[in-house]
């Protein structure tokens, strides 16, 4: 295993999540949660020393479905909703920032506290995975835009992504179920698409979303 | 009997329910598959199947005390669902029978699930199962709770699967080989790692405990069994509620062989109190009769929870008020649904004067509320009696205090819903939907029945399920 290469590849998936945070454009958004998503797809690879074809193929579905399926899903969810910006995010994009920094030093130091085997000493897989479920929570409550908050889910996601490398030797099946958390994402944007057919709501803002509540 | 059948004849029903070709026969495969599960999980109750020790999938004590409660409302749902089907003959029902036996078979696997992953993956299964059933009236206020369910439902169960991940970090650092059944998890003990295992039991109490609706957790609940048909909000709140609190049972049992079984006690006994406070208060609020339903379901989530915080007694009232809350919620959703369809509308402000025109389903809707509120000699009674004195036993007077006032507020707030409902003169606009939706035999059916079982229940516990309820607190509290 490769550690300074992973945690490249890792400290890049942290400068996202900022990236993430503080984008207005929903493109732009959509585009930094691919690349996220596609750079924590190819991590199983360098973990092995040996190729092994069952992580190969769980690598491949990750890159396809969080690289592109789910992108491509969101980008026609956008144009048929027809909206391309987060206006008024409940919480703002300057605040938003300063969350997800002290949310990433709060992650290093999180990280330093918990113990971990010799093997995963001195990797940023934790501190990477904190950060980025911290991340996902902050733009799944602090944005108005449903698209946005699948982003969000999403980013929420490869941090819990991020964990189950740790226990990928281990466990692999438990690992591989989380691609299910694929699929709920893939509900929730077809449930976007389905509902523009319906024109149920006209802007697609989940602040629309109040006719129930108490 | 092998207990597989409970998960794979459900599956093949639902197989079967997505090609069959015709709308108005459709609906007949769900009690069909009802009748074979509840006689398939009552033959496995009397005869209980050995268990592998390191099986994935097992008919455990645990799943033998709860499972065929499931199997029960499930079957009496069903038989409601053929008419309630018929009167819905407008919107296609495949998607709907398919789904709702789907999620009747994944709760089978929740229920046997001996293994951390496959529990995860059928209740994370269930979750997205039970998505087209939310969304079947099609309105813009069902896709709104749909949406919530999704969103706060998904973001549980993410949380759960990054508890999981924390639990079996904690086995690895413990010197564990990756074996993730409960069973393996519980003998590692105290060889777990301290820090990742409390910080899994806080993940997955949050994740498992959203899926249970536990404040503050349960902000979908509302919306979802206030939108959902009545038979769907029956299987919610009686059937998925239950695999997410076995869930919590399970995995305490690992925190608590890990030696952090106080803690865990604690922050159960506390998110179940303020559970059952949140409930209260939204009970003395709230003017709608399905909502009002579900935050009761929130006031009766926080009951299991207490009664799992104060050791082998107070689990044992929980896994009895299991049994009395799934049949009474059953029988009040399938009213509340009758009434809700003959009426037109959902709140005290529309609604008035049902007596006068579903008096069958107004007079179990008043009775079922007197049953949740524990009612002498109905089941909820007896089993909420088990939880107080418990917390008695335990020393514990300051929580039961606070359980005996909260379930005093929800009673007011209770029967100030259902008498606004039930009582008066019907509006006008009521007696002409009435006309359209009368009550039939086939819709007050089972949710007297229900109503009977958890009288019959209460008056008349069988042995067989005292047995099983022993039987599941051992295999919990393996040293009490």
């Amino acid at each position: 295993m490769n550690n300074s290469t992973l945690n490249l590849i890792i400290g890049l998936a942290m400068g996202l999540n900022l990236l993430a945070l503080g984008s207005s454009r929903l493109p732009s958004l959509i585009r930094t949660v691919a690349v996220q998503g596609m750079a924590l797809g190819v991590m199983p690879l360098l973990m092995e020393t040996h190729f092994n074809w069952m992580v190969a193929l769980v690598a491949f579905g990750t890159v396809a479905g969080k690289g592109f399926v789910i992108p491509h899903l969101l980008r026609r969810a956008m144009r048929t909703a027809n909206i391309d910006r987060e206006v008024e995010p409940f919480l703002g994009f300057v605040p938003s920032l300063l969350l997800g920094a002290g949310g990433t030093i709060a992650a290093v130091a999180l990280a330093r506290a918990l113990p971990l085997l010799p093997e995963h000493a001195g990797s940023l897989l934790v501190s990477g995975a904190v950060a980025s479920v911290l991340t996902g929570f902050i733009l799944l409550i602090g944005r108005a835009k449903a698209i946005s908050q699948v982003c969000g889910y999403l980013i929420l996601e490869n941090g819990i992504y991020l964990f189950g490398l740790l226990l990928i030797r281990a466990t692999p099946l438990l690992v591989e179920a989380g691609i299910l958390l694929d699929l709920t994402v893939g509900i929730f944007v077809i449930g976007i698409i389905v509902d523009r057919i319906q024109r149920a709501f006209d802007s697609l803002d989940t602040r629309k979303l109040t006719v129930l509540r108490e | 009997m092998n207990p597989f059948l409970l998960i794979v004849v459900p599956l093949a029903g639902a197989a079967l329910a997505a090609a069959w070709p015709d709308n108005r026969t459709r609906p007949w495969l769900l009690p069909a598959v009802g009748v074979i599960h509840t006689v398939i999980s009552f033959w496995l109750l009397v005869v209980p199947p050995p268990v592998v020790p390191g099986a994935w999938l097992a008919f455990d004590p645990l799943a033998r005390a709860v499972l065929p409660a499931v199997s029960l409302l499930f079957l009496l749902c069903a038989v409601y669902g053929v008419p309630y089907l018929a009167v819905r003959a407008e919107r296609p029902n495949r998607v709907f029978v398919a789904s709702l036996l789907a999620v009747l078979g994944l709760l089978s696997a929740g229920h046997q699930a001996r293994h951390l992953g496959v529990l995860w993956i059928a209740t994370e299964a269930v979750t997205l199962a039970a998505v087209p059933l939310l969304h079947f009236n099609g309105t813009a206020r069902a896709f709104e709770a749909t949406w919530k369910y999704l969103l706060v439902g998904g973001t549980g169960i993410a949380l759960s699967l990054l508890g999981s991940f924390c639990l079996g970090y904690a086995s690895l650092h413990g010197g564990g080989e990756g074996d993730l059944t409960f069973a393996a998890l519980s003998a590692q003990g105290a060889g777990l790692s301290r820090p990742w295992v409390l910080a899994a039991w806080v993940l997955l109490l949050v994740g498992y405990g959203t899926k249970m609706g536990l404040a503050p957790m349960h902000t979908w609940k509302p919306d979802a069994y206030g939108e959902a048909p009545g038979i769907v909000g029956a299987i919610l709140a009686g059937g998925v509620t239950t695999v997410a609190f076995t869930a919590i049972l399970r995995v305490r049992a690992v925190v608590s062989a890990a030696g952090a079984g106080a803690t865990a006690d604690r922050t159960l006994l506390v998110i179940g109190l303020f559970s059952m406070v949140v409930a209260a208060l939204f009970l003395l609020g709230t003017r709608d009769f399905k909502r009002m339903l579900a935050y009761s379901s929130v006031e009766h989530m926080g009951i299991l929870s207490i009664g799992a915080a104060l050791g082998g007694v107070g689990a044992l009232a929980a896994l009895f008020h299991i049994w009395g809350n799934s049949l009474t919620k059953g029988a009040l959703f399938l009213s509340a649904g009758n009434i809700r369809r003959s009426a037109g509308g959902h709140t005290m402000d529309e609604v008035r004067g049902m007596s006068a025109l579903t008096p069958w389903s107004a007079g179990m809707f008043v009775t079922g509320m007197f049953v949740v509120t524990a009612l002498p000699p109905f089941g909820p009674f007896f089993s909420e009696l088990g939880v107080v004195r418990a917390a008695f036993a335990a020393g514990k007077w300051g929580a039961a205090a606070i359980f005996l006032g909260c379930l005093v507020f929800a009673f007011f707030g209770l029967t100030r819903v259902v008498f606004g409902v039930v009582d008066g003169r019907p509006r006008p606009a009521a007696r002409t939907t009435a006309r359209r939706f009368p009550e039939t035999v086939g819709v007050i059916l089972p949710p007297l029945i229900l109503l009977g079982l958890s009288l019959w229940l209460g008056v008349a516990t069988p042995a067989v399920l005292r047995e099983a309820w022993a039987g599941a607190v051992a295999q919990l509290f393996p040293n009490p």
